[in-house]
């Protein structure tokens, strides 16, 4: 009995402890780090066909991009990861692109928008849709466009490189450093490389 | 003292408005605002709105100023339609405590090429009474960490710091969660 009630006491001080400590962010991210291995998933592209992380048995890695027809900072980087995908197909590490905002909050990135978003751009890579939201919180992808490389290793790929495309929205042609290209170039020489992770800002997924 | 200082807020208002409309009978009306790295601020009046433009070195001392108010810093765009939603929480949180020492800051991070086409004439048509600037700068991996090493880089966000205490929230607001989180800055 006597146990109980101190068990009930150090209970309540902890809620109370808890409930008056303010913490310094109010941020969740349970996603993928680097060096993390991807579980595999299956999601449906815009011609119907389901397309899975397993799939891809012959590639040496995946430019894993979040990106949706509706954010302006995405739609000012297609045409650059249209480039990726045609620069880096051929070396064994294409595109693997993912919508996954909400279709209800974001009608404009539907399955039928993609499709169509798909063929005005003549995307060359798959347009996946999260349409369950399931996917794109395991790799903790929080907004568009954001980026995971992944390179293949004996027990799965590997999370590699997260983050921007390059380090100007604006401009393709004020460039200076091209993240991705920097990643991907260095995974296939097996070098190391720098910066792993970079910021940028993007839409936020529409849950 | 506060009344005082508003005054002479409201006079440097109106010595900058006629400034700003005397230059604008001048000048060409549109302004260069592609610079990609700006050294100091930019003042860009036109309409009769005034735009303060910033990189990050020139924002910066807005996010850490060291006296007794509480700054809610809120970064949004009139594209992402999350910020849009929630910025009535902010104006509305403004009018509610800027008389207790709480001041609402805007920084908006839409596109140079839209400032006139976009963002000045949300501004006027909201009739918004929080502070607006603008952050331009490209850099942002260099930039994002600075204003908080867990910001992914979506928007909206929203800081609320004042001499001892910050906050950073990668979320969006209601009134009342607002108000919750400014009230432990206020106690």
């Amino acid at each position: 009995m006597n146990k109980t009630v101190k068990l009930i006491a150090v209970a309540l001080v902890i809620i109370v402890v808890a409930a008056f400590t303010v913490p310094t962010t109010n941020v969740e991210n349970d996603g993928y780090k680097i060096g993390d291995i991807v579980e595999d998933f299956t999601l449906t592209n815009i011609d119907g066909k389901k397309v899975s992380l397993s799939d891809y048995k012959d590639e040496l890695g995946i430019i894993v991009t979040f990106t949706c027809n509706t954010c302006p900072y995405a739609v000012m980087y297609e045409d650059r990861i249209i480039a990726l995908d045609k620069k880096y197909t051929p070396k064994k590490y294409p595109v693997l692109a993912i919508m996954p905002n909400n279709v209800a909050v974001k009608p404009g990135d539907n399955l039928e928008a993609m499709k169509q978003r798909a063929e005005e751009k003549g995307f060359t890579f798959p347009y996946l849709i999260d349409a369950k939201q399931d996917v794109y919180p395991k790799f903790g992808a929080t907004k568009t466009p954001h980026v995971y490389v992944l390179d293949k290793s004996e027990s799965g790929f590997i999370v590699s490189y997260i983050g921007a495309i390059d380090d100007n929205y604006k401009d393709a042609s004020s460039v200076t450093q091209k993240y991705v290209e920097n990643a991907v170039d260095a995974l296939i020489e097996g070098e190391e490389f720098s910066p792993k992770e970079t910021k940028a800002i993007g839409c936020s997924i529409k849950k | 003292m506060l009344i005082f200082t508003l005054m002479k807020l409201k006079l440097l208002f109106v010595a900058i408005l006629l400034i700003a409309s005397c230059k604008n009978s001048k000048e060409e009306p549109s302004t260069v605002l592609t610079t990609q790295n700006l050294d100091k601020e930019q003042v860009v009046k036109e309409n009769g709105i005034e735009l303060e433009i910033y990189d990050f070195d020139g924002l910066k001392p807005l996010l850490n100023k060291k006296d007794d108010k509480v700054y809610v810093v809120n970064f949004w765009a009139t594209w992402c339609a999350p910020c849009v939603k929630e910025l009535p929480a902010f104006e509305e949180l403004y009018s509610n405590y800027k008389t207790n020492k709480v001041e609402v800051l805007l920084v908006s991070l839409d596109f140079p090429h839209q400032f006139e086409s976009k963002l000045k004439p949300f501004i006027k048509k909201r009739e918004l009474k929080s502070k607006v600037v603008v952050l331009d700068d490209v850099d942002s991996n260099s930039w994002i960490p600075q204003i908080s090493k867990d910001w992914s880089g979506s928007i909206p966000a929203t800081i609320i710091y004042n001499n001892e205490n910050r906050i950073f929230y990668e979320q969006s607001f209601t009134y009342n969660e607002l108000e919750k989180e400014l009230k432990n800055f206020l106690n």
